[in-house]
């Protein structure tokens, strides 16, 4: 098993590379503007109003909250069992979160099939490796694609594990409870994600 | 399939056996389904309208958060008064919420969909999806491994346990909560106002 040292200077030495890399292939990349491409289906208040009544039946009838970064830990445990099961066993994390096939676990696999259901009723089924945003600003590398957002993921589930949930968890089912853990990590998201965001698209 | 049955009788767990209860998860398997398909619906399954709120040109995302946490917060704050639900609240950690959400966010730019949204964008057939959950997995195995350090350093700073927003203010839960929505709502109006989406 590698030290928390080397992983740390691997990872960095990786997400170091990943922006240089970026950095290079913007170079030739033009401006874009998000809204010249598709926008939702359906009215965004129709739909954040859905998920908040979907909330209520999810507390009432499960005694749950909507999240989703937990799956990729417990997908993460059940790797890991595999892979290094003692090891595993010995984290703090999984030993306060024992992987399991849980409510939430299913839930995020039938988010899966509930998009797909959405996309191939609505004729809105992409079939596609690159966003075409994406294409029009770094071109048409896949590897390219993959190289930034596999770090980006890594990043993600980092941030939602220290900060106690994602963009779901967070963003909707804790702010509506007026959790004000959920309300300062979802501004600090949001503050983190613009400034990424901007430099990526508009320099 | 998995037989629950069987799998809990087979568990070497004490406390929580590892599948949860046929019914939880059908339960768990019909919400996750709707609520994929709202994001769908929703464009949040698509890169452009996440990055472009991100962008700050696109405001989709934020519209879609603000009406769900109205909406879910004057139905959750009457179903709790009357003992019909029960609230979840994670502990504030002033260090660990302030950094983990940064972390986030910057990852959530590089991949542009975020956990819940990648999920309903590889049910739309955009496959990139793929490179961020994979991330995601790695990345939840290396928190794993700097779990105990964390725990006892970042998670430590500024930790005030459960506090919801109401408890700031000297005035009734349910007066703040009717307050705080109209609030949110008349975000919401302005934003109606002063985006193209």
């Amino acid at each position: 098993m590698l030290s928390p040292g080397h992983l740390i200077s691997r990872c960095a030495a990786y997400f170091i590379g990943s922006l240089l890399f970026i950095g290079v292939a913007a170079d030739a990349g033009a401006s874009v503007d998000a809204l010249d491409y598709p926008g939702p289906a359906w009215s965004p208040y129709l739909v954040g109003a859905a998920i908040g009544v979907l909330s209520w039946l999810t507390f009432y009838f499960s005694n749950k909250t909507i999240g989703a970064s937990s799956f990729y830990a417990q997908l993460a445990g059940f790797l890991g069992k595999l892979i290094a099961p003692r090891h595993m066993a010995s984290l703090t994390y999984f030993k306060d979160n024992p992987p399991r096939v849980s409510w939430g676990f299913v839930f995020v696999v039938a988010t899966i099939v509930g998009g797909a259901i959405a996309a191939l009723t609505g004729g809105e089924f992409a079939n596609e490796w690159l966003p075409p945003i994406w294409e029009a600003r770094f071109g048409d590398s896949v590897a390219l694609r993959a190289a930034i957002a596999f770090p980006g993921g890594m990043l993600m589930a980092f941030g939602a594990r220290l900060a106690g949930g994602c963009t779901s968890g967070h963003g909707i089912s804790g702010t509506l409870q007026l959790n004000m853990a959920s309300w300062i990590a979802v501004i600090c998201i949001f503050v983190g994600g613009v400034a990424v965001a901007l430099p990526l698209f508009k320099l | 399939m998995i037989d629950p049955g069987k799998a809990v009788k087979q568990s070497t767990e004490k406390s929580a056996p590892r599948v949860a209860a046929a019914p939880t998860l059908i339960a768990g398997a019909m919400f996750g389904l709707v609520f994929g398909f709202l994001l769908q619906k929703g464009g949040v399954g698509k890169y452009n309208v996440l990055i472009g709120q991100l962008l700050l040109q696109d405001w989709t995302v934020v519209k879609i958060m603000l009406t769900a946490i109205v909406v879910g917060m004057i139905g959750v704050f009457p179903l709790h008064h009357f003992a019909k639900v029960n609230l979840h609240i994670k502990p504030t950690r002033i260090g660990a919420n302030i950094i983990g959400g940064l972390v986030f966010g910057a990852g959530f730019a590089l991949v542009g969909y975020c956990p819940g949204t990648a999920a309903a964008a590889l049910g739309q057939g955009s496959w990139d999806a793929l490179f961020g959950m994979a991330g995601l997995i790695v990345g939840s195995w290396i928190f794993a491994e700097f779990s105990g350090l964390t725990k006892r350093t970042i998670e430590k700073w500024g930790d005030l346990g459960k506090v919801l927003l109401s408890d700031l203010l000297p005035v009734p839960r349910g007066v703040f909560v009717v307050g705080f929505a109209l609030a949110l709502s008349a975000i919401l109006m302005i934003l109606q106002q002063f985006t193209i989406r």
